[in-house]
């Protein structure tokens, strides 16, 4: 099997065939996004653990507390749920912070500002308050980080009302959504999967912005419609390409957004292709891929041509063995088989 | 008294503003009652010295973060008794639009950023309003308060030394009424002293009669014009003590009705009415006279509840996200 990595890349570079650009890695387009906020606007600073002299914990911040001092990358206590507090109140006051969370699972001793504070001052206070904070944090496993490190979420996220949940999947994405977050008036949390940091992919010239409310199309096919995000792309991505081979033509979309959710994308692609699998990195039960799923058969029940299946994680924590790390996440064979079980059906 | 006396005018609209305080939830008490106003209703009656005296150190635009015990804090800062009032009722005159209700007061204008329902939720928030000036180089204040059972909260502790970290000017206002809910202060901490917890922060930190409006404000100056000045965050304790029930479904059986009534010797309204009226500062019939103006205020606030707009149905889902077809407050 191939990595995800390798499949990443060639999906940049599939993304950006017509177009010029540089290969650069997920990490760079990250740092670059930071690097340009920061220099764009005065009130864009960093703050988070480790992120000036460290130079972030996956070396994201690299260079920038050299070049924007350390009133603007601050290194905060291991406080999570002050200094995302501390976001919000900046952001009330002025401010567009970009607070950095190390992972996702440390990102629930600050769940209280990020759920009580910044998803509802804005409806509490009946429009008074806006927050435009984000807030970036690794997740995901494939690491053999074990069950404290590797969780993926921003599923969890997407059930709040009054954020936005972003899930970058290509260097595009890395490279552009931060800006986009940063104008929005509102809440929102980019979530990097942690396999990613190193994957190269082709950066190409002349997009300068991308829009953080749609999901994207990444392989254009009529058989079956492969739904996913994230870190589980490059598998899907992979998947396709197996199951072209077999004579199955797979769309891939790519959501990029959990929340809002482009349900209409999803809805295009399943009227289309009358069968879809979904690929979620989070858990099943009361996933993001139930809401997919539950979505589809509300508004499209009758287009569909076999039931709706779906490939995520075993309902574990994750654990630290190498294998059973990998047979506990969604893999490119297992996507395989949903989408031949689903083209089993007769049209 | 601990401080010396104000001049007369000011000295009358101290005591003015604690009886506002006290008759604005003397009627909410009432309209209560009445079913007129839901919800949680938290009460501020015994307390009113502790808002009004901080208040009078700060300017209009230095940020206040309260928490749901907030009708006070609302009141000093210049949120208008009907605007209240009305959020109360659930109308769209109030002061959030009747989406918050009486733990959620809100004024973006006034630098007021809500009565925070979460014990220890807006100490956080309150360091990042004042970062957001420390970065910006505006000399202001934000003021947090919070009560007692909030220190043993980890956001109370994470946020004491975030601020004292960064040198941020926020004035921590620590509402000791001794009890968190019914939980006594010894019942849940081991060091009850909580100037000394305050001060292992290395912040200055010191314990104030919550019930005397003058050693408040004498004491609120002093921090404010400290931490002004550029002398970082600083703690009070306001030792106080709530008359009423934590809230309108507490039956009141972790404490004695003899403590209660020990404490409302020391009401600051009376023993401050007192003060004036032995200084000759307040003319025998003056409270009277307050107490008619005030009277005619939350009468015609409550009229304007009563008569105050339902907003329609239709609107539920505004506010969750910024809505760009809307004129908002927001500059991007």
């Amino acid at each position: 099997m191939r990595s995800a990595e390798s499949s990443t890349a060639e999906l940049s570079t599939a993304e950006s065939s017509k177009a010029e650009g540089r290969t650069i890695t997920y990490r760079e387009a990250m740092r670059e996004a930071m690097h340009d906020a920061l220099t764009r606007d005065e009130r864009v600073f960093l703050m988070g653990e480790d992120v000036g002299r460290y130079g972030g914990c996956f070396a994201v911040s690299m260079g920038l507390l050299e070049e924007f001092g350390p009133e603007r990358i601050r290194d905060t206590p291991l406080s999570e749920s002050a200094f995302v507090g501390a976001g919000i109140g900046a952001a009330l006051g002025g401010m567009r912070p970009i607070v950095e969370i190390m992972t996702v699972n440390f990102s629930l001793l600050a769940l209280d500002q990020i759920m009580n504070n910044a998803a509802t001052l804005q409806h509490m206070s009946g429009g008074q308050c806006h927050v435009p904070l984000v807030i970036r944090m690794t997740t995901g496993a494939g690491r053999q980080l074990a069950a404290q490190h590797s969780h993926s979420l921003e599923g969890w996220y997407a059930h709040i009302p009054g954020i936005k949940v972003l899930t970058p999947a290509t260097v595009t994405d890395a490279r552009w959504m931060l800006w986009t977050a940063l104008e929005d008036p509102d809440p929102v949390l980019i979530f990097e999967h942690g396999a990613l940091y190193n994957e190269k992919g082709l950066l190409p010239d002349g997009i300068e912005s991308v829009d953080i409310d749609k999901a994207a199309v990444r392989r254009v096919g009529g058989d079956v419609s492969i739904v996913t995000y994230g870190g589980s792309l490059g598998k899907a991505m992979q998947a396709a390409e197996e199951l072209a081979s077999e004579g199955v033509d797979a769309e891939v979309i790519d959501l990029r957004t959990l929340r809002p959710l482009d349900t209409a994308t999803i809805l295009a692609s399943v009227t289309k292709t009358h069968r879809m699998v979904i690929v979620d990195e989070g858990w099943r039960s009361g996933s993001i891929s139930a809401e997919i799923s539950a979505r589809v058969v509300e508004e499209a029940f009758y287009d569909l041509a076999a039931p709706v299946a779906r490939v995520c994680t075993a309902e574990v924590p994750i654990p630290y063995a190498r294998h059973m790390e990998e047979a506990a996440l969604p893999q490119v064979p297992g996507i395989v088989a949903a989408a031949r079980a689903v083209m089993a059906a007769p049209d | 008294m601990t401080a010396n006396l104000p001049d007369r005018a000011h000295g009358q609209r101290l005591l003015r503003e604690m009886l506002r305080i006290r008759r604005f939830e003397d009627a909410c008490v009432e309209l209560y009652s009445a079913a007129k106003i839901r919800g949680f209703l938290h009460l501020y009656i015994g307390e009113e010295a502790v808002a009004v005296g901080v208040s009078q150190a700060l300017q209009a635009d230095d940020a206040v973060v309260s928490t749901y015990r907030d009708h006070g804090h609302a009141l000093t800062r210049g949120i208008s008794a009907a605007a209240i009032m009305a959020e109360m009722f659930g109308k769209v005159e109030g002061c959030s639009r009747g989406r918050g209700g009486s733990m959620h007061l809100f004024d973006v204008e006034r630098h007021f950023y809500g009565g925070n329902a979460i014990v220890a939720a807006g100490l956080p928030v309150a360091v990042g309003l004042a970062l957001a000036d420390h970065l910006q180089h505006r000399p202001l204040v934000t003021t947090c308060f919070f009560g007692e059972g909030a220190v043993a909260e980890g956001e109370f502790h994470e946020s004491m030394n975030l601020a004292a970290l960064w040198r941020l000017p926020v004035l921590f206002c620590c509402e000791n009424n001794l009890y968190a809910m019914g939980t006594a202060l010894a019942r849940s901490e081991a060091e009850t002293n909580l100037a000394v917890k305050a001060a292992s922060y290395e912040m200055p930190a010191w314990s104030v009669d919550g019930m005397d409006v003058l050693a408040v404000e004498s004491a609120a100056r002093g921090a404010v014009e400290a931490i002004r000045a550029g002398g970082g965050p600083h703690f009070l304790e306001l030792r106080t003590y709530r008359f009423r029930a934590h809230s309108m479904y507490d039956p009141e059986r972790y404490r004695d009705k003899s403590e209660v009534e020990t404490w409302k010797l020391r009401d600051p309204i009376t023993t401050f009415t007192e003060t004036l009226q032995g200084a000759g500062l307040l003319e025998a019939n003056g409270l009277e006279a307050m107490e008619h103006e005030i009277a005619a205020e939350l009468s015609a606030a409550i009229e304007a509840a009563e008569a105050g707009t339902l907003e329609p149905v239709d609107q539920l889902t505004r506010f969750v996200h910024s809505d760009p077809t809307q004129p908002s407050e927001f500059v991007s």
